[in-house]
């Protein structure tokens, strides 16, 4: 087990750093150079100064891939930087783009969880029901529900969720409602925090059920067809007990791999539902970065968004190695 | 029984063992009648864009500032957004946009992600393997964000949306087509054809590529969904298509969410609108993969 790990370990490295190397060259790509755009992004006049002033602060001065020492190179310099968890300054605030980060990280990571959990609430029950009644008109129900919640767009899913709000408690109250939109800790004040965050976690774990639920029903539906399924009927238990006992706990492997895979693209999902519920968190960000032609910025976001992608598929693994020791040894 | 009838008689088997198209079409919908809905949904999408200039009432991009917010009726359909334009026409026309980027994406995506797979798994070797070190990098990158980047570097535009939703599906296509691939070069046939001295372009576009289709042409119906659904994202973001070309996106990002109570048509058709179509090639698809290819049923 223990060699797997490090094998899967090493085996990230080439990818993150080519991955590294597809974000820095696609930056280079930016026709003219990333200052230029950015100053004349300000207004008619780009002051030369002001761009050599920019060019000399990101580096865009010293040579491409090589220089000695290696780190002065611009190239050296990013991969540098990652070592050294300095990511560079962001070029519309002037923060370190770390401090941007970790600013809104917390209330990125607590949607996405609470994304999944919906996800998992919603992808079980239904894909279980789904198996258990297969072709009849509740499966059938099922899959339309759940095609559907990859065919809706979640940002329009997250209009609709607001305005529905908004139309019940009218109805309800007489004054309409609306999801706070300033960020609460859930440590201070957790009615709030819920209260604000719950919408786009269903908006957004909709959509991620979809691709679950039908897992849950594909692999629940090979699962009973197994013989250990027949003689456990045959020995008269109930078929509640055999589908919760006996065949969903082993079609749990490949429904739990979806849902680690599926947590790195939720990452993605989020930068669509903050801007329509109007959060501060890490997608947000990324969209703003890329409006204001903040490169660096959009560079490092890029880049996290794929450690973590990377990081999952590593988890996912082990985790599966870890169930099923014929991994391990292949 | 004369000579006569007995031809009679087979002439008249023949014909009834030849099932006529109708009768196809409407075997296909007994067996994949989710798949049969979607496949309408396509039609009708194709009929919209196509007839949009005959079906649509109105400009899509004329403001009319007279006619601002009304709700729907029967002068306006689908009622008119803060512009005063109508709803109906934008979403008609709109269907252009969608189907033009989604086609184009998807056909170019997987095109390119047939011919690399294809020759990954005929050539074997370091190209193979660099090749797939490659596409586990463009792979490492999720959709939107893979997009969110190309359009970061490239800018807004109609153009530049569709680069931005082809690249990532190159990668995403060469995967499936390389494993159908890998499995067909292992049948003799292909081994008959390089002894008889044929050229690997030959071997490739004449004994491969046809037996990798049955993958290839699945991944091109689920791809103009994803691309539809990316388009619409991008545009709603105000990186995609730009004002005042009609497409669904945009018209969600306009003042949908700031009208969402006075005037909710605004918000609610043109979503409407994506997810109809989304959903239209998502079924559609699922039932061509069933009926083309069994095994690619999802595990």
């Amino acid at each position: 087990m223990f060699r797997y790990i490090i094998k899967r370990l090493l085996l990230m490295i080439p990818t993150l750093f080519g991955a590294a190397v597809l974000v820095f060259v696609l930056m280079r790509m930016v026709p003219g150079d990333v200052c230029e755009v950015r100053m004349a992004g300000f207004g008619a006049f780009a002051d030369q100064e002001a761009i050599d002033i920019c060019r000399e602060n990101l580096g865009l001065n010293n040579p491409l891939l090589w220089a000695w020492p290696w780190w002065d190179s611009q190239f050296g310099q990013v991969m540098w930087g990652y070592l050294t968890l300095d990511l560079g300054e962001s070029m519309w605030t002037g923060k370190p783009i770390t401090h941007e980060i970790g600013l809104r990280f917390q209330l990125s990571l607590q949607v996405a969880f609470m994304a999944t959990a919906v996800a998992i609430l919603i992808a079980i029950p239904l894909g279980t029901i789904s198996a258990v009644k297969q072709d009849t008109w509740i499966d059938y129900c099922v899959r339309t529900f759940s095609i559907a919640g990859i065919a809706m767009p979640s940002f329009w899913l997250g209009i609709m969720i607001i305005l529905g709000l908004l139309i019940t408690t009218q109805a309800w109250s007489g004054t309409p409602w609306m999801p706070p939109i300033v960020y609460v800790s859930p440590f201070e004040d957790l009615a709030g925090n819920l209260s604000q965050l719950i919408w786009p976690a269903v908006a957004t774990g909709y959509r991620y059920s979809a691709v679950a639920t039908r897992m849950t029903r594909s692999a629940l539906l090979e699962v009973l067809g197994e013989d250990y399924v027949r003689t456990a009927r045959a020995k008269g238990l109930l078929e509640r007990v055999i589908i919760s006992r006996h065949a969903l706990k082993n079609a749990m492997l490949p429904v739990i791999t979806i849902f680690g895979i599926e947590f790195a693209f939720l990452i993605g999902g989020l930068v669509v539902t903050e801007q329509v519920f109007n959060l501060n968190g890490l997608g947000k960000l990324f969209v703003e970065s890329v409006l204001t032609n903040d490169f660096t910025l959009t560079q490092q976001l890029v880049m996290l968004v794929v450690v973590i992608f990377v990081f999952m598929n590593f988890v996912v693994d082990i985790f599966y190695a870890w169930l099923d020791p014929r991994i391990r040894y292949a | 029984m004369s000579m006569s009838e007995i031809q009679r008689d087979l002439s008249a088997e023949k014909i009834a063992k030849r099932p006529s198209r109708i009768a196809v079409v409407l075997d296909y919908v007994r067996r994949y009648p989710l798949g049969a809905a979607g496949a309408m949904v396509v039609l009708a999408m194709l009929f919209m864009a196509v007839f949009a200039d005959v079906i649509a009432p109105y400009d899509p991009e004329e403001n009319s500032f007279e006619h601002m917010f009304s709700p729907p009726s029967l002068k306006f359909l689908l009622g008119t957004d803060d512009f005063g334009r109508d709803i109906f026409s934008r979403i008609i026309f709109g269907s252009r946009t969608a189907l033009f980027v989604g086609f184009v994406a998807a056909s170019v995506g997987a095109t390119a992600g047939l011919v690399l797979g294809v020759a990954s798994a005929y050539f074997g070797g370091w190209f193979d393997l660099v090749l797939q070190r490659v596409m586990d990098v463009f792979m490492a990158f999720p959709l939107i964000i893979m997009a969110l980047a190309v359009v970061a570097v490239l800018g807004t535009g109609i153009d530049k949306v569709i680069i931005a939703i082809t690249i990532p599906f190159i990668p995403m296509c060469a995967r499936v087509v390389r494993s159908s691939a890998l499995a067909i070069r292992e049948i003799p046939y292909v081994d008959a054809a390089r002894a008889c001295g044929f050229s690997h372009a030959r071997i490739i576009l004449r004994h491969m590529v046809p037996n990798v289709m049955a993958p290839y042409l699945i991944m091109i119906t689920a791809f103009v969904g994803q691309a539809i659904l990316l388009e619409a994202v991008l545009s709603y973001l105000g990186l995609g298509v730009q004002e005042p070309t009609a497409a669904w996106g945009l018209m969600l990002k306009s003042g949908a969410e700031e009208y969402a109570e006075s005037a909710p048509w605004i918000a609610i058709f043109p979503g409407v609108a994506i997810s109809l179509a989304v959903f239209g090639f998502n079924l559609f698809g699922d039932a061509l993969r069933d009926a083309l290819d069994p095994k690619l049923r999802m595990q």
